[in-house]
């Protein structure tokens, strides 16, 4: 039995290399974020406020009670969505920046859709899958623009994917001003709520609505595509050598495409929560922020799916305790802003760190050297 | 639709294109600098809006427009020469710092702008160049704003002293290839860090025009992705100073054409055409990535490579 011999030595039980390298994904961000919390208790102190304070009150904000919990899984729900929809280009080397603007397309086309089928009194749950599919269409046709445009044109997508942003929000903004906008809609233009019938509940049991579930389930799906597949295989190869996939016969076009529009569909999906789930209309509140903080989401995560779990957890919590800071410590809103700036930029020079340190690097190298 | 009012939507759209184009000159010359120099800094929207609220800031405490202006410099010199020194780090990708660094100088100026959103700060006063006229519209057109014409002296000054000056050949040499600066005893980190610096100072200007001039009040609001499209306005012109002008005007009138249309009553689509410059943009974008403008790329950019 040589074949089996041969595998044997191949294949070791335990894959010491690439359990360093794992190991050093999360040393490297776990020690930036470390950092950028020392850089941000200057930042309070300076300003004469307790650090200890805040980050108390963040815990307790965030994960204190049951009820502060529930809200912290309720605001990392889009979080997951929209780190999914950086991680994934980021994993053929795209930077696409425009989860905000697939989330607010997706949103909108849900809402706008939710109009007729709810004046027809359509089946609840027809309804909510066909909004549900809506989303995700609008919101990944509109990001494969994107990625068609890079692929066929060589236009930037970083740059064409904020300007989709822009647009998206400018687009809403006619309609909700204008077509259809609900009349009884006062101070804040929206299009016609959708009904408490057809809105998503919450799991049984909680104050979380179901939004969480898919975020969890597309993650790990993603996950699997994105490392079991050959799919996700060609990709890679993508992401790591655009030449040698095109020299190898890779459709690297329809591959970019199709990652932009995967990107784009959960953050459309992350637009149908917020509006099926929270505002039950759509308006001007899509344009929350969940887009720009799921690319520091991503980053945090390596663009690893079920990595960005744990990260928009914590994301969640900051966002979720941002009411008790502001009230307690007398901070503004843009406590969190700049937080989450901080977290950025020293995480960005964290990646100069990865393969300095020997202890995360295989051993069969350095016995070598 | 009778020729008056075609005139009446034009010279709307002149005076909107002066005043709209002059924080994208800024930023629009700022992103040249460090793009010439071979990196990319994307995080200029950041610049812009921390420029505007420091702007505002100095200029409600001090009581002087120009200070404020001259801080607002500063401020952008301040987050250009974190951009700089960030991105000189080994494996660290300049377009992911630039996002990172949007968010930075957002997130600060919001957090230290919140108390200057409702007191009123002197503003700077524009030169009321169109007296000549008779016409009060062509006349309110022409109130043109100094820094549009501190603007256009720096961007001739720019273009000058990238094609004649020993620093604008150091600065091109960095850009178009590192190994040949390198060979000349050039320590190309150093160029681009100043380059990026220089550049966030002409970008945090721009900033104070927002705040200081048109719109002319500090809000969170204030910048909407003019310092992206500054980026693909600096494709569009090919990375040459004097089009940067021509390049932002055009990006003015398309801001200025919702407006206009809405200034003879057609205010149907008002907020479609607030899409316009963008569109524009991407429409730019499109058109520009022909091999013409590959060719005036310079070589070390990670956006041309």
């Amino acid at each position: 039995m040589a074949h089996a011999e041969t595998t044997t030595f191949k294949a070791p039980p335990f894959d010491s290399a690439r359990m360093r390298a794992s190991m050093e994904a999360v040393a490297i961000p776990l020690g930036a974020l470390i950092v950028s919390a020392f850089i941000f208790s200057m930042f309070l102190m300076i300003l004469g406020k307790s650090p200890v304070q805040f980050f108390q009150l963040v815990w307790r904000g965030g994960f204190g009670t049951s009820f502060s919990f529930q809200n912290t899984l309720q605001r990392a729900a889009p979080l997951i969505l929209t780190g999914l929809a950086f991680a994934i280009p980021a994993r053929i080397g795209l930077v696409m920046i425009g989860a905000e603007g697939a989330l607010v397309v997706g949103g909108f086309a849900a809402a706008a859709l939710a109009i007729p089928l709810v004046s027809a009194q359509m089946p609840v749950y027809l309804t909510m899958v066909l909004m549900i599919l809506i989303a995700m269409l609008a919101g990944g046709a509109w990001n494969a623009i994107a990625g068609w445009l890079k692929h066929t044109r060589g236009v930037n997508e970083t740059i064409s994917t904020l300007l989709l942003t822009y647009i998206a929000i400018a687009f809403m903004n006619f309609f909700v001003e204008g077509a259809l906008r609900d009349p009884a809609s006062q101070n804040k233009p929206s299009t016609m709520p959708i009904g408490k019938e057809y809105m998503v509940e919450n799991i049984p049991g909680t104050d979380v609505h179901w939004g969480l579930v898919f975020g969890l389930v597309l993650a790990l799906a993603l996950q699997v595509l994105m490392s079991r597949t050959t799919f996700g295989f060609a990709a890679r190869v993508t992401g790591g050598n655009p030449r040698a996939a095109l020299a190898q016969g890779l459709p690297v076009g329809g591959l970019i495409v199709t990652c932009s529009a995967i990107a784009g569909a959960c953050a459309g999906l992350a637009g149908y929560f917020e509006v099926a789930a929270i505002h039950g209309q759509a308006n001007a509140s899509l344009v929350a922020g969940y887009g720009f903080t799921g690319i520091l989401v991503a980053f945090l995560a390596r663009h690893n799916p079920l990595m960005i779990i744990p990260v928009a957890i914590m994301f969640g919590a900051i966002e979720a305790s941002g009411g008790l800071v502001q009230r307690r410590m007398d901070m503004p809103d843009a406590t969190a802003l700049v937080l989450q700036g901080i977290i950025f930029v020293v995480l960005l020079a964290s990646e100069s760190l990865y393969g300095r340190f020997a202890i995360f690097q295989p051993k069969l190298d350095r016995e070598r050297t | 639709m009778t020729a008056d009012t075609l005139t009446t939507i034009l010279i709307a759209m002149l005076g909107g294109a002066i005043r709209v184009s002059t924080p994208f000159i800024f930023v629009a010359l700022g992103e040249t600098l460090t793009e010439k120099s071979g990196r990319i800094n994307l995080g200029l929207e950041g610049n812009l809006v921390l420029g505007a609220m420091v702007g505002y800031a100095i200029s409600f405490q001090s009581g002087s427009p120009w200070l404020g202006v001259i801080a607002a410099g500063f401020s952008g010199v301040f987050l250009g020469l974190m951009h700089g020194a960030i991105c000189s780090l080994k494996k660290v990708n300049d377009i992911a710092v630039g996002i990172a660094m949007m968010s930075f100088g957002t997130g600060v100026a919001f957090f230290f702008g919140k108390p200057y959103i409702q007191p009123s700060a002197p503003r700077l006063e524009s030169l009321p160049l169109g007296g000549w006229s008779s016409n009060p519209a062509l006349e309110q057109a022409l109130e043109i704003n100094p820094l549009f014409i501190v603007g256009i002296l720096i961007a001739v000054a720019m273009w000058w002293a990238l094609a004649n000056t020993r620093i604008g050949l150091v600065v091109r040499m960095t850009g178009d290839s590192e190994p040949a600066a390198r060979a000349m005893g050039i320590n190309p980190i150093k160029v681009r860090i100043l380059a990026t610096a220089a550049g966030g100072f002409l970008a945090g200007i721009g900033g104070a025009f927002l705040s200081l001039s048109y719109p002319g009040s500090w809000n969170e609001g204030l910048s909407s992705g003019q310092g992206l499209m500054a980026v693909a306005l600096v494709i569009f012109a090919r990375w040459d100073p004097l089009r940067c002008i021509f390049a932002a005007l055009l990006f003015g009138a398309a801001g200025a054409l919702g407006p206009a249309l809405q200034s003879v009553g057609i205010s149907q689509g008002y907020y479609f055409f607030n899409a316009a410059p963008y569109i524009l943009t991407l429409f730019i974008m499109v058109a520009a990535s022909g091999r013409n403008s590959a060719r005036a790329a310079p070589g070390e950019l990670s956006i041309a490579k």
